[in-house]
């Protein structure tokens, strides 16, 4: 395939994407900064973080990078098997993720934290749940990536399958690093 | 059209290509089927086209309304609320359904012309753009059939915007319809960016691109880059309006600063989005008919850059009056001033190089030359907005309306009426009547000036903008009436081209395939361009290459042999045997044998589209539509994921 630049479109379309996304995520992370001890009412960011547990969490989504790039060095090695092994691992420790989002947005509204609680819950929810909302698409495309190499339908010449969905996995782990240091870590 | 050779540019389809494909290839539609199914760029520039003309007439009669409820003092031809409402959606209707989505149209028709491709990138994720904006637009309009159109300004301040003040559904279809919108325009610009990075014909650097390509490639950024604001910004909104948050509620710490921040950062952005499209057409539209190449074509291209970059660090030259202290003032001051800059590089660009050309006045270079006094006109009353103090007095007055009239309907409006005179006998094959096009040019420029050139007088005299009347007393009433009866020129003037482009359709002159002498590869070939665009691909060995091969063919095949025939975008020994427009036949053969490969027609960008846009409309109308919506969205991403792309 011939183009100006020898890039696939779509491996083009996913960069520009992300580039898109950035600031998608710059605005929401620029709204929960700045409400940032504004809210009139707790509980408050120090009331309920678990910042032990939450770095478990974050530990486990960066984990799932690594086991990203072994499931792209395994489908250009033309190893299919070990391609599902690592692209079912990665969608595992992301569903953990997300497993363990979900235990603390239980525990937030247990603790008296709603939506509309006040402007950290509203800043709080809205951006990590966006942040969710990637992590769970991330994990359907995985799937289907796993369903498509068990019928055949991803041989090595496609690599580039895994490495799209690989950029944007990848994409959204930083995305995380960034959302862990400003929201949980920063005093 | 069925073939295993994958099209030009884009890799085999997904599975190996013995196994049956999941869905059934579609087949050659035709009729009107075949426009609902078309991934053509050619086909879906029309479409988005004649659809934005047509929001242009319904934006029109709404600024009518709006001009017949000002020319007299006390008067009551609307009520207030239907002032509001018309002022909402002339705005709204101007700036989303008819600017964008006609500069999308040129953008679609010749962008590829003008490098050289058959296509653009995505052909799919195309017509997907158009319908998402057509079925986005009407959403929007059947809001007038449940509490009423929306009437909170176009930029929707908060805390106006939020439950408390707006408690019925106005507001969420508006602010839902932007999102959709947006969806249709970041699509769009998505697959021009990868287009014009990645399918540029052999010798198209980036420093021979036309400049409207050029202007293309900078808009697509900015509407990836600064979409994203509004989306969030949108957000928040419907949240705090559907689920009770308090991002913009003030009693509960919220700031309704915050919209206005991300709105602008957004919305400045889009004042580029608006205009470069048209810079870019009178960078064309200049050096053809003063027959002379673009003084300093990089210093064009960098500007454009320049102002790309810098547009993204102005926006809150718009909240001067909120309060945001002075060291926020002077930054903000400053950049604005800094932007007129590369602006003005243009200007000075556009006129030397009219300097010492041989000019040809055709309407479209009327046009062209119209938005360059023009918009110097509303570029420098901007560049008064930058200075804090003046800005404090012209806030919100009649001052900011004439203004920004001056730089869309004097900019972006004339640049892209002038583009359509321009490409529209590429487009239909048929020229405009020059006489008629004379009428329309001259009834639109001086109704526009008499219209907006009297609002500087009202501005500063007081008048504020979005006030439904005024009394006698204030002595507003005469220059109101004058500017009332500029409006009605512009009427006159846009039913004049309507008449004309009907008439030219049937009537016209037969155009032929370079009817003004044009120097890029888009008049190299029959108008309107078979379905494949070019039957071989392009070389091209400088800027104006058509021009080059016009005026110095001995250079040309001095240096290549071949370069005649590649440069005309015709293989010789096929031309031997096709008519200037080929037979349908023809084309199916050549497309049998796999000469020239086309994208497969497809349903499920319009069905996605439909999908997405229910999916939206639901929030308003009732979750059991969002439930319909959703299964739609996934039947048309499953299929589009499945269907052989051919």
């Amino acid at each position: 395939m011939h183009t100006t630049t020898g890039l696939d479109h779509r491996k083009l379309l996913m960069w520009l994407f992300l580039g898109s996304d950035c600031m998608f995520f710059g605005s929401l992370i620029g709204t929960y900064m700045a409400y940032r001890g504004r809210s009139l009412s707790g509980p408050l960011p120090s009331e309920v973080f678990d910042i032990p547990y939450t770095s478990v969490s974050a530990f486990v989504l960066l984990m799932s990078s690594l086991t990203m790039v072994l499931a792209l060095a395994a489908i250009q090695a033309g190893d299919q098997r070990r391609l599902r092994i690592w692209l079912i691992t990665t969608a595992l420790l992301g569903m953990s993720f997300l497993g363990g989002q979900f235990y603390e947005f239980n525990y937030f509204v247990h603790e008296g934290l709603g939506l509309s609680t006040n402007l950290f819950g509203s800043s709080f929810f809205v951006l990590t749940g966006f942040h969710g909302t990637h992590v769970a698409i991330g994990v359907l495309w995985l799937l289907y990536l796993t369903a498509a190499s068990r019928f055949g339908r991803l041989n090595a010449e496609q690599a580039l399958y895994v490495e799209i969905a690989g950029l944007y996995w990848h994409f959204v782990d930083i995305v995380w690093i960034v959302i862990f240091t400003l929201v949980y870590l920063l005093p | 059209m069925v073939t295993t050779l994958p099209r030009p540019g884009v890799a085999a389809p997904a599975g190996p290509p013995a196994a049956a494909p999941a869905v059934e290839t579609p087949p050659a539609y035709r009729g009107f089927t075949s426009w609902l199914t078309t991934v053509d760029h050619k086909r879906i520039g029309l479409l988005y086209g004649t659809t934005a003309f047509i929001f242009f007439l319904i934006g029109g009669l709404e600024a009518l309304a709006i001009r017949m409820q000002l020319s007299s003092p006390d008067n009551t031809f609307v009520s207030p609320q239907v002032y509001n409402e018309l002022f909402t959606m002339h705005g709204t209707t101007m700036i989303f359904l008819v600017v964008m989505p006609l500069s999308v149209a040129l953008f679609n028709y010749i962008v590829p012309l003008q490098i050289g491709a058959r296509d653009v990138a995505f052909p799919r994720l195309n017509a997907f753009s158009y319908w998402t904006f057509l079925f986005g637009s009407i959403f929007l309009m059947s809001s007038m059939f449940v509490d009423g159109l929306p009437d909170a300004g176009w930029y929707g301040y908060a805390p106006l915007t939020t439950r408390q003040f707006s408690p019925d559904t106005r507001i969420d279809f508006w602010a839902l319809t932007l999102q959709v919108l947006g969806v249709a325009s970041m699509a769009g610009a998505f697959n021009f960016l990868v287009t014009i990075i990645n399918m540029r014909c052999p010798g198209m650097s980036l420093m021979r691109m036309p400049l409207f390509t050029w202007n293309t490639f900078v808009v697509s950024f900015l509407i990836v880059l600064a979409f994203p604001a509004i989306t969030v910004a949108l957000i928040l909104l419907t949240f705090d309006r559907l689920v009770g948050t308090t991002f913009y509620y003030a009693p509960a710490g919220g700031d309704p600063l915050l919209w206005q921040h991300l709105f602008w950062i957004f919305g400045h952005p889009e004042v580029y989005i608006l205009i470069l499209p048209a810079f870019g057409v009178v960078s064309e539209v200049l050096p053809v008919f003063a027959r002379k190449p673009l003084f300093g074509y990089p210093f064009v291209v960098y500007a454009t850059v320049g102002i790309g970059f810098i547009g993204f660090g102005v926006w809150a030259h718009h909240m001067f009056t909120t309060g945001l202290g002075p060291i926020a003032n002077s930054f903000f001051a400053a950049s604005t001033m800094l932007i007129a800059i590369p602006t003005g590089v243009k200007i000075l660009n556009w006129i030397a190089t009219l300097w010492g050309g041989s000019i040809r006045f055709t309407t479209a270079s009327m046009f062209s030359i119209a938005l360059v006094s023009q918009f110097t006109i509303g570029g420098l009353s901007g560049v008064m907005h930058s200075v804090v103090p003046v800005d404090l007095h012209h806030n919100d007055s009649y001052f900011v309306v004439a203004h920004f009239h001056y730089v869309l309907f004097g900019g972006a409006i004339f640049g892209l009426f002038s583009g359509l005179y321009f490409w529209w006998p590429k487009m239909t094959g048929r020229l405009l009547n020059e006489t008629l096009g004379r009428w329309h040019f001259w009834l639109w420029f001086v109704g526009f000036n008499t219209t907006f050139g009297v609002m500087h007088f009202l501005g500063v005299d007081g008048m504020a903008r979005r006030t439904w009347t005024y009394s006698a007393y204030q002595g507003w009433g005469m220059w109101n009436m004058i500017a009332t009866v500029g409006a009605f020129m512009m009427a006159v003037g846009t039913l004049v081209f309507l008449y004309n482009a009907i008439r030219s359709l049937r009537h016209g002159e037969v155009a032929g395939e370079d009817p003004w002498d044009g120097a890029t590869l888009e008049w190299t070939i029959p108008s309107p361009p078979p379905v494949y665009n070019f039957a071989v691909e392009p070389t091209v060995r400088s800027r104006d290459p058509f021009w080059l091969l016009k005026r110095r063919p001995q250079a040309v095949e001095a240096e290549d042999d071949t370069a005649r025939i590649s440069i005309l975008g015709k293989n010789v020994a096929v031309a031997e045997v096709e008519e200037e427009h080929p037979t349908e036949e023809r084309v199916e053969e050549r497309v049998a044998t796999g000469d020239i490969h086309l994208p497969n027609p497809s349903f499920f960008p319009m069905i996605t589209a439909l999908g997405l846009t229910l999916a939206a409309a639901g929030l308003v109308y009732g979750i059991p539509l969002s439930v319909v919506g959703l299964v739609y969205l996934l039947v048309g991403i499953g299929g589009w994921c499945l269907e052989p792309t051919g």
